[in-house]
């Protein structure tokens, strides 16, 4: 392999779990914190395909695959909640949606 | 002569990719979040490129930066200007706790990936061309993970369920709603 060492994406998908991390605590809109979840779960997937590199093995592609359609499913739901909760003309600030009760 | 090519273009992805994460994360406006945030999945693509994970590579392209991402716009479109988040005044503790915990979190993935892979990491093995490749992915899928591959089948029918359940549940609240109104502006 040429290039760049593995250490290096490793490190990428690092840096992008914490950008994500930090948009989910400091973001306020529920939007924002989903697209944030997104950047973490892209995070651990490059994390997951590097190590399917280091080791010549497929099952980590298998799993980032996975994490793929789990991740999917997750903005389906969530973003559900977010049109029910705009539908019930409630703010979409998650600070005041701490109860969810309606 | 190869080798500084794909040095050149693993730092245009990582650095488009960081900083569109970056962006996704400071912009007021999720619509623009979101653009960024399809400039973020398509460089990790390069990246899934470059380590020879091309199947992988394809499905972010289309499941992700393509459908994934129109279901967001659509709603971030449907709710309008509902949908902006304004940053809220100055620092608060609230904010440096964030920061905080969020570099903090950094330094700890880092340091126990170093302690544990750090030896391993320099020496990549080589791997064929059939690594990656559509074919390669079926087979390993539907022969030693077709346990994972069928609960991904499940786990996609239940969201697809719940969308529709959270769906309705909204339209029935709606018409609730407004047929109350309705009524109190006649009582009024």
């Amino acid at each position: 392999m040429t290039g760049p060492n593995l250490t290096w994406y490793l490190a990428v998908s690092a840096f992008l779990f914490a950008i994500g991390a930090l948009g989910v605590m400091l973001r306020r809109s529920p939007l924002i914190v989903l697209l944030s979840i997104e950047i973490m779960l892209n995070g651990a997937n490059l994390a997951l395909i590097t190590f399917s590199r280091n080791h010549a093995d497929m099952s980590g592609q298998i799993f980032a695959l996975a994490v793929m359609a789990v991740a999917a499913s997750e903005v389906v739901v969530g973003l559900g909640l977010i049109v029910a909760v705009h539908r019930r003309k409630l703010d979409l600030d998650v600070d005041k949606l701490s109860t969810l009760r309606g | 002569m190869g080798n500084f090519l794909v040095w050149i273009v693993w730092f245009v992805a990582a650095f488009a990719c960081l900083g569109s994460g970056a962006a996704v994360v400071s912009f007021a406006n999720p619509f623009y979040s979101a653009l960024a945030l399809i400039g973020n999945l398509g460089s990790l693509a390069v990246l899934y490129l470059l380590l020879s994970a091309e199947f992988v590579a394809a499905a972010q392209v289309l499941v992700y930066a393509g459908a994934v991402m129109v279901m967001f716009l659509f709603v971030i479109a449907y709710l309008g200007r509902h949908a902006d988040a304004p940053w809220a005044g100055g620092p608060s503790w609230q904010a440096l706790g964030a920061v905080a915990a969020a570099g903090a979190l950094m330094v700890e993935i880092v340091v126990v990936v170093g302690l544990k892979a750090s030896g391993r990491l320099s020496n990549a093995p080589d791997v064929t061309a059939a690594f990656g490749s559509p074919s390669e992915v079926g087979r390993v899928f539907l022969s030693d993970h077709l346990l994972a591959f069928e609960i991904t089948s499940i786990v996609l029918l239940a969201a697809a369920v719940g969308g529709v359940v959270l769906g309705s549940q909204a339209r029935d609240d709606q018409a609730k709603s407004s047929s109350g109104s309705a009524l109190g502006t006649r009582a009024k």
